[in-house]
């Protein structure tokens, strides 16, 4: 189960609105790379996992992805304050305004609404922790993509810290991919998944 | 940020390297020295809450901190996409 902790894990406080940078960062959200998909994609792997390490990393990684998720909709919550028509009109925020009003809903910048298809679970550790593996280096180009668009310090300091996440996390599912080739035929990674073949690795 | 905000700043730290030392711990399950440092600030975080709840009333985090009788405080605003706790 889940605990709701009352509580960002990193502090969110935006003074200016910018409908602008709310239509691009709430691809961290709803987007192909973004944190809801992130979450999703971790704790839905955890079923087929058989190592106990791999198992632990998916579940807290894939909590703190919510949390991630929560940063990421309160900047866009922050940054739709208190609009005006004229603010709305000149940001271009006028065709999410007229579906969501200044509601959070998980699309891309692109304006695609999120879908399962941005995540993965092939009920195999090595092909399930490539694409951890892989996720993490594409959420962090995208954070990258947001600090070379952005200029407000406020919005910037949130966006650091959430790109350094991305990296820990890749380190962390790198020493998971590195634990299960250990503990399979070295010469051999492929020849069996430990997964659902019985005595696999033994 | 006043001394209220500052004391919840210093506990949310501590969180957050809980955080980092748990990621670690699961693929270092054996890391003598990683399990001494997330037991030291474990100790330090349950200080912390300590003089929080000495100054400032009750630290609110999950619903299992709330022992009020008379008022459900687990609702009470800012939430935290709003703005920060101790403004009230």
């Amino acid at each position: 189960m889940w605990q709701y902790t009352k509580k960002l894990e990193y502090p969110v406080r935006i003074k200016n609105p910018n409908p602008k940078f709310a239509q691009i960062i709430i691809s961290q959200y709803g987007g192909p790379d973004g944190e809801l998909g992130a979450s999703m994609r971790y704790l839905t792997q955890r079923y087929s996992m058989p190592y106990d390490d791999v198992k632990g990393i998916l579940t807290d990684i894939g909590t703190e992805e919510l949390a991630h998720m929560e940063m990421i909709c309160a900047m866009v919550y922050q940054l739709t304050r208190n609009l005006t028509k004229e603010q709305i009109m000149e940001a271009g925020f006028d065709k999410y305004f007229v579906d969501h009003t200044a509601g959070v809903y998980p699309i891309a910048a692109s304006a695609l609404p999120w879908r399962a298809e941005y995540i993965a679970a092939k009920g195999d550790i090595l092909a399930d922790l490539h694409e951890d593996l892989a996720a993490e280096q594409k959420a962090r180009v995208t954070y990258d993509n947001l600090l070379r668009l952005i200029d407000d310090p406020d919005v910037l300091d949130p966006l650091r810290f959430l790109r350094e996440r991305e990296i820990v996390h890749y380190q962390r599912f790198g020493e998971a991919l590195r634990n299960t080739t250990e503990r399979l035929n070295s010469k051999n990674f492929y020849a069996c998944n430990p997964s659902f073949d019985k005595n696999c690795g033994k | 940020m006043n001394e209220c905000q500052k004391l919840r700043e210093a506990i949310h730290q501590h969180d957050f390297a809980l955080i980092e030392a748990d990621l670690f711990l699961d693929t270092h399950p054996d890391n003598r020295k990683a399990l001494a440092v997330r037991r030291e600030l474990m100790e330090k975080r349950r200080a912390l809450i300590e003089e929080y709840t000495r100054r400032f009333g009750p630290y609110i985090v999950t619903a299992a901190d709330v022992t009020d009788t008379e008022h459900w405080a687990w609702i009470d605003g800012p939430w935290p996409w709003e703005e920060s706790e101790c403004d009230a």
